[in-house]
């Protein structure tokens, strides 16, 4: 047993709230005021290896945890509290959860890749679980009775044999440390911690697995959340950036706003331009107005139009192969038949709704940055380098922003709030005007997919050859732990790291023979407009729109349906059940595609389906659409989704995610594109880079959720976007026999491929 | 005053500034039923008086350009879009937001709906909606789904909440919201 001495909570990050955000189930999340001036060296990350870092019980009970995981709006901070309170017995209203604050929060490497939940959440639930055993070692100790003969209920514990004695946690702990030691394991995303405690096992479930309404909507509903955009700070100004026009351009002269109300200061460093003034609007007019003189363009990338020609001719940086099986080459060789086809993913925009967002307040030797950044701990590391100040006087704290999806541009727009601050002396506050967003966040990355495959004169597969491309990621790693990665550090002309990272090739097919290899080819990124980084499920939307409309073409040459098809070659029981679960759904009749007398005119309907594993998670998606042969509109009549994704913690928020997901990906694959020319990126607002409104909606989506208690939880964030495209691609061709390897599928690209079809 | 302070020639004029002769008279607003004398410039969007100044956080800065609905508040029970509204335009029309729509104690109907179907993800939007949907609901009370849908086709989501959103204002209306 682990002793415990619970002496007074003196401890700095618990009761200094200043600054901080709560997530809390009982009251609003606050924003307390600012820290004037700056962290100061004390701020160190806390030790994971402490219970205390991870969970603190107030005088009334209440229960206060901390994560370096972070909320993006699809509920995972209701998730935690219900994770917190099943391992603890108190209700779920009584945890409060503070996230993403480098001074009060463990470092657990930000959030992304569907892991808020999978690994994000277990330093919580082993942390409550010891927690809970250390309050049973208390209760045993007041209350004369071993831990055997002790039950917690409500945040009480009571003696079995006798329920007038009871001690709560408050009574218990409230106010102080537990100075409780655990065993730490792995580091960042990985980070877990444990100690003597068993958590509970499934079975004991009460709360974890039920539709726990989220805590945050109703403030969100009234106005009354507190988002990025919404801080405010003591002496802030307002301050916006000016981007190189052409990208690429040298700055060679800014002048014309020194008789702006409000004293608007010019901040220039290097090819850096931005303005600040008192007020938002005049901030505003100043950047639109400044008189600029740029260079011409230094940045040069093929015509729009010839993107993908030069992606797949360009020699590879890197080739990687992430499996092979068998021989191939010699199959491919001695196959009856070969069959090749191509895919094209075009640059995407994060295009997040809210424009990018910080608040920085660099001055006297240290600096405060509130930020929506997905990544709190490194993004420290990251503006510590740039400011050119030690770690320790950097404290970053994250604020809810508008949803993002990957490396948005929310840590450039901190970088440029830390850069403007430290120019004036004061804080400023940024954010992005809508062309700043769409037009230079991180973009995500085009991908070129090439598959072929042997078959026997049986019609059997018996050689698979999958390759990808997409692009080397200098500049925008996936997080923002260095100096040089920033937009605004490009523009100064620091030095930035160079990532080369290959397409994510997922799928599971038991051909005899198969490869799998993602290519990676260089691409200007410095200071661009069209610099690449993670963008939801990174690359996988490309591959599986590859692999899945490829497994559909091998499935129509050889007069097969296309659930029977896959069946055919997959295994794993879980993708087979998600495959029989969605199609059971959706009512599909067995067929070949495309549908038997396919008139050449007039509205035609189809079905199709994909199928795809991310990580340990597995899905199925139908689609089912109706494609106007005249006009190449097409619309979405049902999409059906069967989704396997372990333990499921809270069913209501995880249909949420999942049907946000399809619409996103829909969106993806029926209108999104990243327009540019030799000017720069041409799709800047929501009239140049549409994506789906309410009448392009489907009209309904049925969800079918496979919970496996017995498995961890796997991630839900990303996968339910990779197996839309395809799924749609394939119900275009079953319904009119055209189809579709470029998205995305616009009314001209399905027209044409409509007049190309055999 | 001209809304462009900064012309861009060298020198520039002289700028106007509260105080300052040639300062027009402060404004003032109605807003969720409060009088407000305002101190921004007449030219400034009402979408930045109501957050900068009234420190309002419901209507929100999504493009600036009338695209998205972010911004949308109440001009008299009519949803405009505050980013594109001077506010010195606004005159003695009162200015409802969605603070002013309901609270969590008491929210508006339509609020209620969309926290009874949980329809949102990031909620960076969702002002947008709520605002759009009470306005048309006003007016149509009991809209087909294709009403709905035209109805709100001018408004964003980048998260994909649509199918909730399109649920929690069949739910309003239902209910009569």
């Amino acid at each position: 047993m682990t002793a415990v001495s619970a002496h007074t909570l003196s401890r700095r990050h618990f009761l200094k709230t200043s600054g901080a955000v709560v997530v809390s189930f009982a009251m609003p999340p606050v924003i307390l005021g600012s820290q004037p001036g700056t962290a100061g060296a004390e701020e160190a990350v806390p030790d994971p290896a402490q219970l205390d870092s991870w969970l603190a019980i107030g005088e009334d009970g209440s229960v206060t945890v901390f994560t370096g995981m972070l909320e993006l709006g699809m509920g995972v901070a209701t998730a935690y509290g219900q994770i917190v309170a099943e391992e603890l017995d108190v209700p779920v209203r009584s945890v409060s959860i503070v996230m993403g604050d480098t001074a009060r929060t463990p470092d657990q490497a930000g959030i992304g890749g569907s892991r808020a939940i999978s690994t994000g959440a277990r330093p919580l639930r082993h942390a409550a679980a010891e927690a809970r055993r250390v309050l049973l070692d208390l209760a045993s100790t007041r209350l004369g009775a071993p831990a055997d003969r002790l039950t917690i209920r409500d945040g009480v514990v009571h003696r079995t044999d006798d329920t007038t004695k009871t001690a709560s946690f408050g009574e218990l702990i409230g106010g102080r440390h537990f100075d409780v030691t655990l065993r730490t394991s792995g580091e960042g995303s990985t980070l877990d911690v444990a100690g003597s405690a068993q958590p509970k096992s499934p079975d004991q479930y009460t709360i974890v697995g039920q539709p726990v309404p989220r805590i945050d909507i109703p403030d969100k509903a009234t106005g009354r959340f507190t988002y990025i955009v919404d801080v405010r700070v003591p002496d802030m100004l307002h301050g916006r950036v000016i981007r190189p026009a052409p990208p690429g351009a040298r700055l060679l002269a800014a002048e014309g706003a020194r008789v702006l109300p409000g004293s608007v200061k010019v901040v220039r460093k290097g090819n850096f331009l931005g303005v600040v003034a008192d007020t938002e609007w005049d901030a505003i007019q100043a950047a639109r107005n400044l008189k600029v003189t740029w260079s011409a363009s230094e940045v040069s990338w093929p015509a729009m139009a010839d993107l993908y020609r030069t992606m797949r001719t360009m020699p590879a940086r890197l080739r990687r192969v992430m499996a092979d099986v068998g021989d191939v080459d010699a199959a491919l060789a001695q196959a009856a038949r070969t069959i090749e086809a191509r895919y094209e993913w075009p640059f995407l925009s994060h295009a997040m709704m809210g424009p990018s967002c910080a608040v920085a307040d660099v001055r006297d030797g240290g600096a405060t940055i509130w930020s929506g950044t997905q990544h709190p701990h490194q993004l420290r590391q990251g503006l510590a380098e740039l400011l050119n100040l030690p770690p320790a006087d950097v404290h970053i704290i994250w604020v809810e922003g508008s949803g993002s999806y990957g490396r948005s541009g929310s840590d450039d727009a901190a970088a440029d709030a830390a850069l403007l601050s430290q120019a004036v002396g004061r804080p400023v506050r940024v954010q992005w005007m809508r062309a700043d967003e769409t037009g230079w966040d991180p973009k995500g990355p085009p991908v070129v997919t090439a598959v072929r495959a042997g078959l026997d004169d049986q019609g059997n597969v018996v050689a698979w050859d999958y390759v990808a491309r997409n692009f080397t990621g200098r500049g925008v790693p996936p997080q923002p732990a260095r100096g040089g990665n920033f937009l605004a550090a490009h523009l100064i002309g620091l030095a930035a790291d160079s990532i080369d990272e290959p397409p994510n090739l997922q799928e599971a097919y038991t051909f005899p023979n198969k490869r799998r290899a993602g290519e990676v080819v260089p691409w200007p990124q410095e200071a661009s407009p069209l610099r690449t980084g993670y963008l939801r499920a990174p690359s996988q939307p490309g591959t599986t729109f590859g692999a899945e409309s490829f497994v559909d073409e091998l499935a129509a040459a050889l007069r097969a349906d296309p659930v029977e098809f896959r069946l055919r070659y997959l295994q794993d029981p879980r993708a087979v059940a998600v495959i029989q679960a969605a199609a059971q759904k959706a009512g599909w009749a067995s067929r070949p595609s495309p549908r038997k007398g396919v008139s050449p005119s007039g509205l035609a309907t189809g079905r199709g389906i994909a199928y795809a594993p991310r990580g340990d998670t597995r899905l199925a998606t139908i689609a089912e659409v109706e494609v106007n042969q005249a006009t190449g509109q097409v619309h979405i009549s049902r999409l059906v989704i069967a989704h396997d994704c372990g333990l499921i913690v809270n069913p209501d928020g995880l249909r949420g995610t999942i049907e946000a997901n399809l619409i996103q990906s829909t969106s993806w694959a029926l209108k999104e594109e990243v327009k540019f020319d030799r000017s720069g990126v041409t799709s800047v607002d929501w009239a140049t880079y549409p994506i789906l409104r309410t009448p392009d909606a489907p009209d309904a989506i049925d969800i079918v959720l496979i919970n496996h208690p017995d498995l961890p939880p796997s991630g839900a964030g990303e996968p339910a976007a990779v197996a839309t495209a395809p799924a749609i691609a394939n119900a275009i061709f079953d319904a009119t026999g055209a189809r579709l390897r470029t998205a995305p599928f616009t009314p001209a690209r399905v027209k044409d491929a409509l007049e190309r079809r055999a | 005053m001209s809304s462009d302070p900064l012309d861009g020639k060298s020198g520039g004029r002289v700028a106007l500034a509260p105080g300052l002769p040639g300062w027009p008279s402060p404004l003032r607003l109605t807003v969720n039923g409060t009088a407000h004398t305002v101190r921004s410039s007449p030219d400034t969007p009402l979408l930045y008086v109501l957050r900068d100044e009234l420190q309002l956080h419901g209507p929100r800065f999504g493009c600036g350009l009338g695209q998205c609905g972010a911004c949308t508040v109440h001009l008299g029970g009519v949803a405009v879009r505050s980013c594109s509204i001077p506010v010195s335009a606004v005159g003695d029309q009162p200015v409802t937001t969605l603070e002013g729509l309901g609270s969590p104690e008491h929210p508006h109907p339509v609020q209620q709906a969309f926290i009874e179907e949980q329809a949102m993800q990031c909620g960076y939007c969702i002002n947008g909606w709520i605002m759009t949907a009470a306005a048309f609901l006003d007016k149509t009370p009991h809209p087909g789904d294709a009403e709905i849908r035209t109805a709100l086709s001018g408004l964003i989501c980048r998260c994909g909440a649509h199918m909730r959103i399109l649920r929690a204002v069949r739910r309003a209306a239902a209910h009569g919201g």
